[in-house]
């Protein structure tokens, strides 16, 4: 039985398994399935300072080996979190971590300092790479000055562990994390999801309202890995990996490339218990190769 | 209602038309409980370019034999491919899935309960049928398609309940579409339940609003999940976007935004 803890700044994780923003719900939605108590953390749908209705349907379309996904961040917003989601999940033993997004500096600062009075929300993921909303997110993301100034902002408010979640739609990541790195931020996640489009030929149609899309599933795993290596080689805070991970493998080729974590996203929709089947893994490969702590393997490539 | 993820095996595998099959899965466990107008999310393993689960609705409970029914119209790959499962296969389900219809109490052949179906969204109304009538109720069946081959499992329909027909091209029972037929301006109903093409229910719930009926439609807005966590399946309700896999996929005709 291998060491699975992580740390993350200050935030502990009892193994480097979480679930990715979006495609876990809150966790209960999957306690049918699996004991939501064995992950290293459930990042939690995306949170704005308003209420969101989202995009218009169809938001899905699926594509070979993935899908694409228009939701635009629907949620009630941060007092609907704080009132009524919050009391229900703030007892779960894992860390319960808020994705934070928004479409102003001001929007995004608003719903991080109200988080940050959550005592059991020991962290927050800044959400600045959403691709499906027209205002704001993905729009602060795609340049290092975007990026800096509201990783500046929202430090000022937020003194726990800030994980800022950066977006692939960029010439160089590398630069982009050093950018929220300078800023104060504690971590960064990535990728979020490639812009992506899908069209119905019979119909001559796009397949989404939105017509472009975010893509996710294994068919970006490759882009995703390419970016947390280039990623961790740029920086010095812990880099969290996700884009794609089906299977422990997948963790294992993540953490070899330089992730202290990583996510599970769209394989949730696959197979629900598919987080903890990873952890389990993870535990069995550092045992069949000799690693007394998961934390060892993170970068670890041989080259 | 508890979710559960069933490994289960094909018993049977019968192809109906050359755009439906019936498949039939057993499990070696009692199958949970499922209640009519819900679903299952089926993982279709033996085709390689299938990435997400198909949602299917539940055209049957056979408790006797511990079977659940699928009636699976090919639209794409991934129902083609469930279309050549053979008997013995392994076939991973997540079930039950959504909210099921509403079953009125004291159930009694007074009642005039109306089930319309048309095309593939026959498959919810011979479970549901059958429930109503297990508990005293007597299901009348309104069944449309384009042509008379295209209707199909009419005789489980037929052993159930009296089963009323329309074709587009009058190849069997009246000609025209479900609302088009005689039965409509002869009987009152007390509750009408559809399922079917969009536009069909949207007949049908005009139909149910004019006469004052209450009714219900089930939807298949595409979706990823089915348990209520991508937000992909919405529903532009009075109450807002609503998941279909949640909040539905029944609802009652007077929260939705079909009829103004």
């Amino acid at each position: 039985m291998a060491e699975l803890k992580v740390q993350i700044k200050n935030l502990s994780l009892k193994n480097p398994v979480m679930t990715a923003s979006g495609t876990f719900g809150y966790g209960v939605e999957y306690a049918d399935f699996m004991d939501i108590e064995r992950l290293g953390g459930v990042i939690v749908k995306g949170t704005t300072s308003e209420h969101r209705e989202g995009n218009p349907y169809p938001r899905m379309a699926e594509t070979a080996a993935g899908m694409l996904n228009a939701v635009g961040l629907q949620n009630k917003g941060v007092d609907y979190f704080i009132d009524t989601i919050y009391p229900r999940i703030r007892a779960y033993a894992t860390e319960m971590i808020v994705n934070v997004s928004g479409s102003s500096i001001e929007s995004y600062v608003e719903c991080a300092g109200k988080i940050a009075g959550l005592e059991r929300i020991r962290a927050i993921e800044l959400n600045i790479s959403c691709p499906n909303v027209k205002q704001g997110g993905m729009a602060f993301g795609v340049t290092c000055s975007g990026a800096a100034e509201v990783v500046r902002a929202v430090r000022r408010v937020y003194p726990k562990t800030l994980i800022v979640k950066l977006s692939p739609n960029v010439t160089d990541i590398a630069e982009i994390a050093k950018a929220v790195e300078a800023e104060g931020a504690d971590s960064v996640s990535l990728i979020n999801t490639l812009l992506g489009m899908a069209i119905d030929a019979e119909r001559r149609r796009p397949k989404l309202s939105t017509i472009t899309g975010g893509l996710s599933g294994p068919c970006v795993k490759p882009v995703a890995l390419r970016m947390v290596w280039q990623t961790y080689r740029a920086v010095r805070i812990p880099v969290i990996g996700l884009g794609g991970i089906s299977t422990w493998e997948d963790a294992v080729e993540f953490m070899l490339a330089g992730a202290t974590a990583i996510q599970v996203g769209t394989q949730n929709f696959i197979d629900p218990a598919a987080s903890v089947k990873i952890i389990d893994g993870l535990n069995d490969y550092c045992d069949r190769h000799g690693y007394r702590s998961v934390g060892e393997l993170t970068g670890a490539l041989a080259l | 209602m508890k979710k559960y993820v069933l490994q289960m095996r094909v018993t049977e595998n019968n192809l109906l038309h050359e755009n439906y099959c019936l498949l039939k899965l057993t499990s070696d466990d009692t199958l949970p409980d499922m209640l009519p107008g819900q679903f299952v999310e089926v993982l279709v393993d033996q085709s390689p370019t299938t990435f997400l689960r198909r949602p299917l609705s539940i055209h049957y409970v056979d408790r006797g034999r511990n079977e659940l029914w699928l009636l699976i119209q090919f639209v794409g790959e991934g129902t083609r491919s469930l279309g050549r499962y053979r008997v013995g296969d392994p076939v991973n389900v997540i079930a039950p899935l959504g909210n099921g219809f509403t079953v009125p109490d004291g159930l009694s052949d007074r009642q005039k309960l109306l089930l319309v179906g048309g095309g593939a969204g026959v498959a919810p109304m011979l479970f549901l049928g059958a429930y109503l009538k297990e508990r005293g109720g007597e299901p009348l069946f309104l069944l449309g398609a384009r042509s008379g081959k295209e209707l199909i499992q009419l005789d489980d329909f037929r052993r159930t309940g009296k089963t009323y027909v329309t074709t587009e091209d009058h190849s069997s029972g009246e000609k025209g579409y479900v609302t088009d037929h005689s039965i409509l301006k002869t009987t009152r109903f007390d509750r009408i339940y559809a399922c079917g093409p969009k536009p069909m229910m949207e007949a049908v719930a005009r139909y149910a609003a004019s006469a004052s009926v209450p009714c219900e439609v089930s939807l298949e807005n595409t979706m990823a999940c089915g348990i209520g966590a991508c937000l992909c399946c919405v529903e532009d309700t009075k109450e807002g976007h609503l998941c279909v896999c949640t909040d539905g996929p029944v609802f009652n005709i007077e929260r939705l935004r079909w009829l103004n």
